[in-house]
């Protein structure tokens, strides 16, 4: 046993994740949308009083999970790093308060290129912090600026050698591929320029042009690169990076051995994990649910809350939406703590059926690019994969997006490029 | 009821435009003779299908008796018959005026005499009723009495000058109307001592009474026993139930005796039995001959109805022989289609009837339909003299066998204001009109005569012509007969396979711009598949038109931010539930809305 805060970590722990968001951002990306608020910079009252309901959010909700270990947390936003000085540390302390936390535990920030400051950096090390993720996205200014980041190449640069100088040894570059003006070349020297940099994760994601956001509504004054191009930078990414060294692990991800997000692959693994925030989404233990998405609902729902036991004695377990050892959750045991106050835009805890639990499991799996685990699969549901799905992938082995290989079932480039419309083939409904 | 004194009766119909106010007026007529009271009157008492008053258009006609004191001290019995206002129900139009002896005919004051008035006025002269015009819509500031009485008196010809002026919507003028029923249109004649000779002017079915046949006695009485025959179709029944026509309701009486219009009920199975236009006599003591005018209705236009879930072929089955039991003009066969499985192909009046059925299987049966084109009956002559009627483009023979093709041609009058003669004269040339004549209604307006292919106007005719008048033209048609032309068979083929449902029958020298259309509409329907699908139409084997699906090359969801897999597996559902309404054409997924929209291209 460790001794860690006020909480002791027994072997027989569940393992959860935690993830925090922070929706403000000084301004909107064009492409963005993401719940998050633009300030304008400078911080508000509105930050506080947000950390606060985040702090009663997360104290209230800890006794829910007294059973589990905590082996990553994700500060993610918006853009966390807008928030004042020493806010940071004390969600993290009220985080090591409420809940076990793994020594090791993979500790992530998000961090906009612009935020950069070196004592607040060291004060992200300082309270335990291990990861930085930094929205680059291109390194051509003039990319930048047609989808409204407002760093430059310059700034990003700088950031980059404040975070490595305050002590930052494992460091994430967000790109984009696809972006309006953007060329093959152009995307080539961002690589070039970012594996020059040598983080040690990269994530690479296409441009989504989702509806409602102003690059949407103005794609038309846009030159987007056309389809050929966009899978030749897409292709890129993928020779490039791994020539420098790089291995993809899912399908936007790359990293040095090593170095593989923790917490972005509990999702694709069903792992358990907890979101805490504005519209956070949460499952534990074939559970799903979700905190309402308006900053009023949200406080409402923060307020009903039940205070936590006294600190000074140790808490009890509280009646959790019991773990469904097996695939045979039972509906009635949705009892995390969404009441009626805060049931605007939320979702309600939902008890994923054996069928939902399978769906999941392959299409989520198939993000990674080691696959499902077969036998795996058999052992969790009681049936094999070839029994509820032997048809789909036979025919998708045939058409060349989807491989065998050993025990694991994995998509094929091809069917990375398409992996919509596999993974919709695993839709049981 | 014997005793009902035949020279107070008046058996009556509106003629109009349709929108000139023919429905307002009846519901004034009804409410000003104290059957109902406005607040009873739901707006438009005679159209009471759902779907007549959401388009505004009588579909079945509708018969009303009402009771009304004339400035005389007498009780009239004014039996109104509000007849169908569209031409695909011009057969029932002109039997439900055969059962009248007078017409009002309804004018809007500022729109004046319109094609559908024309043709509407004419039937109603050709039935020898005598017809009295009314100037409705006075009240509007845009209203010119003067002129269009002046245009109904250069026009048709009948005396216009002390034509009642009256707004139905305001209830201005309604008992001047009302007097002048009584004045200007005859009693009914007719002897209740002679033989029956009875009227069908329409039916409608009743799962407890059977049909019901609604009939003007011409000729003798009849009652409950008296054992009936139907002399068109031959069918024979005992008399139930005799009555007349309340508003919304059915009044039963002792007996019907000529010059009266009323219902009779005989233990009746099927409307087939009681067709439109069948004199009905006694079985033994029968009239001598049958009325004139009987006509097998025929349908002109045809097409497939498939259910979009094949699973729902019984209910498509069973809900089109429930409205057959009412519409005797539907018909229908089943067939079998290879992209859309089992179905019916089905024949209508026009395409409103089409439409209105269409409808009505999908709101009142609750049906998701798959509609192919709409075709209409080919006569195609085959080099060994057979001749054989064509109504699913799919089964046209070996074209080798065929000697050649015939066509239904109609007789179309479009009016119009000579600002659009020119738009409207090119329209009817692309559509291989002939033309007839012009003639001048008055400086402004003008009648264009034109001979017409049906399927050239079957779709999108009205709209197009609406269109390029700036919806002041107005239009009706009569079948004139066929025609030989120069037909072929466009047939689609995707992934190299021929979509039979997606083939129809067009002119030759129309062929290619057709299937370059249909091509372009498809490549925009289908989505993208795995491999790269061609789109190809084909005349007689030769390829004339292709286009191409490129193949999918890209769809991956990016991010899936914070864990947020309900958002995730909503896309996936959406893109799978899209893949649940597809119909697979070898290894093509064709979307349901992909036969549909091939019917909308586009007129410009």
């Amino acid at each position: 046993m460790i001794n860690n805060g006020r909480c002791a970590i027994s072997e027989n722990m569940k393992e959860l994740s935690i993830y925090i968001h922070i929706p403000f951002c000084i301004r909107k990306c064009l492409y963005c949308d993401f719940l998050s608020f633009p300030t304008g910079g400078g911080h508000t009252d509105a930050m506080r009083e947000y950390a606060d309901c985040l702090c009663r959010e997360i104290r209230c909700s800890a006794p829910f999970f007294n059973k589990y270990q905590v082996l990553s947390i994700f500060l993610g936003g918006g853009t966390p790093t807008l928030l004042p000085p020493g806010t940071i540390a004390s969600l993290l302390a009220v985080l090591r308060e409420s809940f076990h936390i793994a020594e090791d535990a993979e500790i992530t920030v998000e961090m906009n290129p612009e935020t950069a400051a070196p004592d607040k950096l060291r004060e992200y090390i300082t309270a335990g912090i291990n990861r930085l993720s930094i929205g680059l996205q291109s390194t051509d200014d003039a990319e930048l600026e047609r989808i409204g980041r407002i760093h430059d190449y310059r700034t990003f640069l700088r950031a980059y050698e404040l975070a490595r100088e305050a002590g930052f040894r494992n460091i994430n570059v967000d790109l984009m591929a696809a972006l309006p003006g953007q060329d093959t070349a152009s995307y080539r020297r961002t690589l070039e320029r970012v594996a020059a940099l040598a983080p040690e994760h990269i994530s690479a994601y296409s441009l989504m042009l989702e509806e409602g956001t102003p690059l949407y509504e103005q794609r038309e004054r846009f030159a987007f690169p056309g389809e050929d191009e966009d899978r030749e930078m897409y292709a890129l990414t993928k020779a490039f990076l791994q020539s420098r060294g790089y291995r993809r692990y899912e399908i936007s991800n790359y990293a040095h051995p090593g170095y593989e997000c923790r917490h972005n692959q509990v999702y694709w693994q069903r792992g358990n994990y907890v979101g805490f925030g504005l519209g956070a989404s949460s499952m534990t233990d074939n559970v799903r649910w979700r905190v309402p998405a308006t900053p009023e609902a949200y406080r409402r729902y923060v307020d009903s809350l039940p205070e936590p036991p006294a600190s000074s004695q140790p808490p009890e377990p509280l009646e959790l939406p019991e773990a469904p050892e097996s695939a045979e959750a039972s509906p009635s045991q949705g009892t995390f703590p969404l009441s009626d106050a805060g049931a605007a835009e939320a979702l309600q805890p939902h008890v994923l059926t054996a069928e939902e639990q399978m769906e999941e499991y392959m299409f989520l799996g198939l993000r990674l690019m080691r696959g499902v685990d077969v036998p795996a699969f058999g052992r969790q549901f009681g049936r094999s994969v070839e029994q509820v799905y032997g048809g789909v992938i036979d025919t998708l082995c045939t058409q060349g997006l989807l491989e065998r290989a050993q025990d694991r079932l994995r998509l094929t480039d091809r069917g990375i490029d398409i992996s919509n419309y596999v993974m919709a083939q695993f839709l049981l409904a | 009821m014997a005793s009902i004194d035949q020279s107070k009766i008046r058996n009556f119909c509106i003629v109009a435009h349709i929108d000139h106010g023919k429905s307002t007026l009846a519901d004034r007529i009804i409410e000003k003779t104290g059957l109902l009271t406005s607040r009873e009157m739901q707006a438009q008492v005679l159209d009471n299908m759902e779907l007549e008053r959401e388009r505004g258009i009588t579909i079945k006609a509708q018969t009303v008796r009402i009771i009304y004191n004339g400035r005389d001290g007498s009780e009239y019995i004014f039996n109104l018959i509000d007849t169908p206002g569209h031409v695909d129900f011009n057969y029932e139009v002109s039997r439900a005026l055969a059962a009248c002896d007078g017409a009002i005919l309804v004018v809007d004051a500022a729109q004046g005499i319109e094609a559908q008035t024309l043709a509407n006025v004419y039937l109603a002269l050709d039935h020898d009723l005598d017809v009295f015009p009314v100037i409705n819509k006075i009240d509007l500031p845009s209203a010119d009495p003067e002129r269009v009485k002046n245009e109904i008196e250069d026009v048709i010809g009948i005396e216009a000058q002390d034509a009642p002026l009256i707004s139905a919507k305001n209830g201005i003028g309604i008992d001047e109307v009302l007097e002048a029923i009584v004045e200007k249109i005859p009693a009914p004649g007719g002897s209740p001592d002679n033989p029956l000779q009875a009227l069908i002017f329409d039916s409608v079915y009743d799962s407890y009474k059977g049909v019901i046949v609604f009939c003007r006695i011409m000729e003798g009485r009849v009652a409950k026993g008296t054992q009936i025959k139907m002399m068109a179709t031959g069918a024979t029944a005992e008399v139930v139930e005799v009555g007349y026509f309340g508003p919304g309701q059915f009044i039963p009486c002792d007996e019907l005796s000529a010059g009266m219009v009323g219902y009779l009920t005989a233990s009746i199975k099927n409307v087939k039995d009681t067709a439109v236009g069948d004199t009905v006599t006694d079985l033994n003591r029968p009239c001598a001959a049958p009325l004139p005018g009987y006509k097998k209705v025929n349908s002109m236009v045809y097409c497939g109805m498939y259910p979009a879930d094949g699973a729902k072929y019984p209910d498509l089955r069973d809900a089109l022989e429930k409205l057959k039991l009412n519409d005797a003009s539907l018909n229908y066969e089943p067939e079998t289609s290879v992209a859309l499985g089992f179905g019916f192909r089905c024949g209508f009046l026009g395409l409103l009837h089409l439409e209105i059925i269409q409808e009505r299987l999908e709101r009142e049966y609750n049906l998701d339909l798959v509609t192919t084109a709409p075709g209409v009956i080919y006569r195609v002559h085959k080099t060994d003299g057979e001749m054989l009627e064509l109504t699913n483009p799919s089964n046209l023979p070996d074209p080798a066998s065929i000697a050649y093709m015939e066509e239904p041609i109609v007789s179309a009058e479009i009016m119009v204001t000579t600002e659009f003669i020119g738009p409207i004269m090119q329209l009817c040339q692309e559509r291989r009109g002939r033309y007839i004549s012009t003639e001048y209604i008055e400086a402004a307006r003008a009648l264009l005569k034109y001979e017409l292919p049906l399927n050239e106007i079957i779709y999108d005719f009205f709209d197009a012509l609406k269109s390029r008048s700036r919806g002041y033209a107005s239009f009706d048609y009569e079948m004139k007969g066929y025609e030989q032309a120069s037909l072929v068979k466009l047939d689609i083929l995707i992934n190299h396979e021929e979509v039979d449902a997606l083939s129809f029958i067009v002119h030759a020298d129309n062929a290619y711009e057709r299937g370059r259309k249909m091509c372009e509409k498809l490549k925009d329907e289908i989505p993208r598949h795995l491999f790269e699908i061609p789109i190809q139409a084909a005349v007689g084997g030769k390829i004339i038109a292709r286009e191409t699906v490129k193949a999918m090359r890209k769809d991956v969801l990016a991010k899936c931010y914070g864990g947020d897999i309900t958002r995730k597996k909503k896309l996936l559902e959406k893109q799978k539930e899209g893949k649940k309404r597809m119909r697979q054409i070898g290894s093509v997924e064709i979307p349901q809305s992909a036969f549909m929209s091939v019917l909308k291209l586009d007129d410009k």
